[in-house]
């Protein structure tokens, strides 16, 4: 059972609350001060990326996040339900520095592949790659789960 | 902290001053006033982020967005950043090359100025 879950309807203003709780539990877990931004950015991105897909497919759906407090790592995990195209996860995925692994076969729809300025949204998820030292992203028949860790000197009580 | 934004002209560069944290929910309101700035003609523009606490891929687009309309009328979007907590998702997602990144306005000033 993760340490703290939060579900929370899926507008861009919840992201920051969902910010604000991660990057708590992550100091209480004992991850390094240094890491925290990191954290705050990656769980932002993560939601933000969730957000903008159930505003598209599931306005009524909450977006998921679960902070788990591991014996040596801090472990955050995103779910949303909107599923994508096995094709436009690749290669969000792609160009990363983390290892980031596929877990599950994707299934389903897409979602749109860029914003109103151009940039593709595959950007929040090299951007996650790039700050979490192990990304798992799994598509499940309903949804993405986004699942990242950092490690941690265990919790303060 | 919500999102502050001002702008000025100086030396005949407009600069934008920003302040607080660009995400999902306040990105949409610093693409609002470059479009402004664009639709009134001002075409170099240099955003100040040094009082920004908080950057994500949404604000990158908007920045890049506010970069492709400045060109398209021969213009340019510089940048004032010295915080590494920042610059870290510019370097992560390769924008260091797209942006001209500098440590104070009157940098930046002068580094537009000698390209003219």
């Amino acid at each position: 059972m993760a340490t703290v879950e939060l579900s929370f309807t899926p507008l861009p203003a919840h992201v920051r609350t969902a910010r604000l709780v991660a990057t708590a539990v992550a100091r209480h877990s004992g991850v390094d001060e240094s890491l925290l931004d990191e954290v705050r950015l990656a769980v932002g991105e993560a939601c933000s990326r969730a957000v903008e897909g159930h505003q598209l497919h599931c306005p009524a759906e909450p977006v998921r996040l679960a902070l788990t407090d591991l014996a040596d790592r801090f472990e955050v995990e995103v779910t949303d339900t909107c599923v994508q195209a096995p094709a436009e996860v690749a290669s969000q995925v792609a160009g990363g520095k983390a290892p980031v692994r596929l877990a599950a076969q994707p299934a389903g729809a897409g979602r749109g592949t860029a914003d109103g300025d151009g940039l593709p949204h595959s950007l929040g998820i090299a951007v996650i790659a790039g700050l979490a030292d192990d990304v798992v992203i799994t598509e499940t028949e309903v949804g993405t789960v986004i699942r990242m860790s950092w490690p941690s000197a265990g919790s303060a009580s | 902290m919500d999102l502050k934004l001002d702008h000025h002209t100086k030396d005949g560069i407009e600069i934008v001053d920003v302040e607080g944290e660009i995400d999902v929910y306040t990105a949409p309101r610093l693409r609002e006033l470059l479009i402004e700035l664009v639709n009134s003609r001002f075409y170099q523009l240099v955003v100040n982020m040094e009082k920004v606490e908080f950057l994500d891929s949404t604000g990158l687009g908007v920045l890049v967005g506010g970069l492709k309309r400045v060109r398209a009328h021969d213009g340019s979007l510089d940048l004032v950043c010295t915080q590494e907590r920042i610059l870290k998702i510019f370097r992560i997602t390769g924008l260091t090359k797209v942006f001209g990144i500098h440590d104070t306005v009157d940098e930046a000033i002068a580094a537009r100025k000698s390209e003219k």
